[in-house]
């Protein structure tokens, strides 16, 4: 008996950290906290329907303790659905050290997540900029055609991170080099 | 339920007792730090409960005393975070939590016929690390820097990226109180599955011990979560995870949702060994057989299993979809079934009951109708939409109190007034019991109503200063505060009189209504009781 109820102790503390990932895929089933693909999709055969129009409106921010300036050069876009197109976003880092940072997508309303098909970001990568360093990283996306039709409307917000602590080997060596 | 132990069973307990004399020879310190009786354990459990209560108590005077007017008076914000920060984790771990296991420790077993708990050894253990635990909590609060200020909730962001290093102490102390509370419940599950006396089927088991049985299962399921939940916030602020950081692909709702679904059934775990004490009184002072013994035995059974699919109840605002705030609305809604069940077998037990009204049925009448109290706030918050604005103020305060400290301690307080005597064999000193209870029941309305009122009004929690509107209401919430903290000395004064044995003797049943197995045997309860099982009838 004492040694089922620790069994069920040990599951259960497992079952804690099991709530991450199930989190994770979760989310990524449902869409539901507006999180985006990490990876690239492809584009192929996908029917444009010109007959509607979606507003995609972009938002940036940098998060406490990120020096960089950070801003979408297209703030707002209307897009048919089933069409590619690309968006671009300046930053600059005006500290006087290196910094990598990791921008984080998030869609509202997080539903409209799962139909926002990314075939290139910037947020799928660590981006390192030297001092004073200047970029324009582009996003290349369609709409899902898919898209319910009660969404015409929907927000990205990409955070940007300083993750410069976290950089591995062979990114603080070719910070090093340039 | 009718038991009966005959009189054969009682003169071998006697000379049982006298055999033992041997066991509780060591006197002094010593008999406390190795004891493994149940009763010692209990008694432990509940002073330890008292001394939290106390302590915690004082910073809850720090808190309104900063509070009684607006500006910023008495102390820096920072460490006023710190306090309500350790007043809710010591209430929570410290006093509510040990205390009802210490009235498990000394029930359960007299109550099912068990001569002590089934694991007497740990219980030792699980009680004796509890006090390391509290001395790095509260020692932490003296480090350069000081302790924990995030909230008892410790959300993160808060308690990674902007807490301080003692943060490692806060989460070894939430480690050890976790390992002491899944200690104790499998203590208490193994000792009710195996150590039953004969006759004492499931369903004419004591409410109390039913509630326990459900609550600890609640424990062993919850308190590994919580644990891994700060196991997480550690590895996050010193070993480089990113669990909870949005920049390595965490996210800080998921911490969120952790410390909910482990947060939701925690407040179940504080409030069904009430509602067993208050149904062992009712029917006490009422002359009447509990009324719906089995409802109440399946009303406990379904809030337990409804508190897991509730939590984000307290995540309304958190930018969940339309559905999930609204299933979650639902099934919280839905708790709200057995609960009222329950009051109203209460209310059934006492219709044209012949009712006295004893310092513990004092107590238990309170808690009915102030516990109700908090549950239909409760039921306010659960509007999703209304949340929006109730959210994170003092409504939500004056909720929790409601439900925690006219509920869940004034059931702790009921409980130990209706044992005592059997503990002691001493009716304990009955007029300052009555102003012990007058005193309270006045001031803790004081306390709490008018946070309704700020909370409505818009105060937020968890803020050392407010703006000027609130100044009138926040003074008489002080002063009812004071007032509150002062009534306990009162208790303490009971406590102490009782633990000197003063008082007159009292007899077996001690109360005219009383019925249960506790009650047969004689007062004060021997040290060893039930060596021979009981035949229950
Ligand atoms: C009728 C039953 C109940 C309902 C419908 C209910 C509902 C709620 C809701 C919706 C909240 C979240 C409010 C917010 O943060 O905006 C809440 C908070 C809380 N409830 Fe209840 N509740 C009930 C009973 C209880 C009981 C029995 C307890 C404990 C004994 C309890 C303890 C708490 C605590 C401690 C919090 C605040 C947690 C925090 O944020 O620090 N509730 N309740
Ligand atoms: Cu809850």
């Amino acid at each position: 008996m004492v040694i089922k109820l620790v069994t069920i102790v040990v599951g259960m503390f497992g079952f804690g950290f099991a709530l991450v990932p199930l989190y994770d895929v979760f989310c990524e089933i449902t869409g539901i906290n507006g999180k985006t693909d990490n990876t690239a999709a492809v584009y192929e055969s996908v029917i444009v329907d010109d007959s509607r129009t979606v507003t995609v409106e972009f938002l940036t921010r940098t998060h406490t303790g990120m020096p960089w300036k950070f801003e979408a050069q297209t703030q707002r876009i209307e897009v048919h659905p089933g069409e590619l197109n690309t968006v671009e976003f300046y930053v600059r880092n005006p500290a006087s050290r290196p910094i990598i940072g990791q921008a984080i997508p998030s869609v509202s309303p997080g539903t409209a997540a799962l139909y926002l098909n990314k075939t290139e970001c910037f947020c799928f990568n660590h981006q390192p900029l030297q001092a004073g360093e200047e970029a324009l990283m582009p996003m290349q996306f369609y709409v899902d055609p898919q898209l319910p039709e009660d969404i015409s409307f929907f927000t990205v917000q990409y955070t940007l991170f300083d993750v410069t602590a976290n950089a591995t080997e062979t990114e603080k060596i070719a910070m090093t080099q340039r | 339920m009718s038991t009966a132990t005959d009189t054969a069973n009682e003169d071998l307990q006697h000379d049982h007792h006298d055999d033992h004399h041997a066991h509780h020879a060591p006197s002094g310190i010593t008999r406390w730090l190795f004891t493994t009786n149940h009763k010692d354990i209990g008694t432990l459990y509940l002073w330890f409960a008292f001394i939290m209560f106390l302590i915690g108590g004082a910073m809850a005077m720090v808190i309104r005393a900063e509070l009684f007017q607006p500006g910023l008076q008495i102390v820096d914000p920072n460490f006023f975070n710190q306090m309500t920060t350790v007043h809710g984790l010591i209430m929570v771990f410290g006093a509510v939590m040990p205390a009802f296991t210490g009235l498990a420790n000394w029930l359960v077993p007299m109550m099912i016929g068990a001569p002590d708990m089934a694991l007497p050894r740990m219980n030792n253990w699980s009680f004796w690390i509890l006090p390391f635990a509290f001395l790095i909590l509260i020692g932490s609060l003296f480090l350069p820097g000081g302790g924990p200020n995030f909230g008892w909730t410790f959300y993160a962001p808060l308690s990674t990226t902007y807490s301080n290093d003692s943060t490692a102490l806060f989460v070894f102390s939430v480690h050890i109180m976790g390992i002491s509370s899944i200690m104790g419940a499998i203590n208490v599950i193994v000792t009710i599955f195996n150590m039953r006396a004969p006759g004492m089927t499931w369903m004419k088991m004591p409410l109390f011990v039913w509630t326990w049985l459900i609550t600890a299962f609640l424990l062993i399921a919850v308190m590994p979560v919580l644990a891994g939940a700060v196991t997480m916030v550690l590895t996050d602020k010193f070993f480089g995870t990113s669990f909870f950081d949005a920049a390595g692909g965490g996210d800080p709702v998921l911490f969120q949702h952790i410390f909910w679904f482990f947060g939701h059934p925690e407040v179940y775990i504080m409030i069904l060994p009430a509602f067993g004490i208050i149904s062992h009184i009712i029917p006490t002072f009422s002359r009447k057989k509990l009324f719906g013994y089995a409802s109440m035995v399946y009303a406990t059974a379904s809030i337990a299993l409804l508190s897991f699919i509730v939590w984000a109840h307290h995540m309304f605002t958190t930018g969940m979809p339309v559905g999930a705030e609204l299933f979650f609305m639902f099934a919280t809604m839905l708790i709200s079934v057995p609960t009222g069940v329950k009051v109203f077998n209460w209310v059934a037990t006492m219709w044209r009951g012949s009712m006295t009204f004893e310092v513990p049925m004092l107590f238990a009448l309170a808690f009915i109708i102030l516990f109700t109290i908090g549950g239909f706030s409760g039921l306010m918050l659960a509007i999703t939409p209304v949340d929006f604005q109730y959210h994170d103020t003092y409504f939500v305060v004056a909720h929790f109190h409601y439900v925690l400290v006219t509920g869940a301690i004034f059931s702790i307080m009921a409980a130990v007034y209706y044992w005592l005597p059997k503990w002691t064999g001493k009716m304990f000193d009955v007029t300052l019991a009555k102003w012990h209870f007058w005193c309270s029941l006045i001031s803790v309305n004081l306390l709490f109503f008018p946070m309704h009122f700020v909370g409505l009004a818009g105060m937020p929690r968890r803020i050392p200063d407010y703006s000027l509107q609130f100044a009138d209401f926040n003074k008489w919430i002080s002063i009812g505060g004071f007032a509150f903290g002062l009534s306990q000395l009162i208790f303490l004064a009971v406590l102490i009189k009782a633990s000197r044995k003063q008082g007159e003797p009292v007899d077996d049943r001690v109360w005219e209504g009383a019925e249960g197995l506790e009650w047969e045997i004689p007062s004060p309860a021997p040290y060893h009781t039930f060596d021979t099982p009981p035949v229950v009838k």
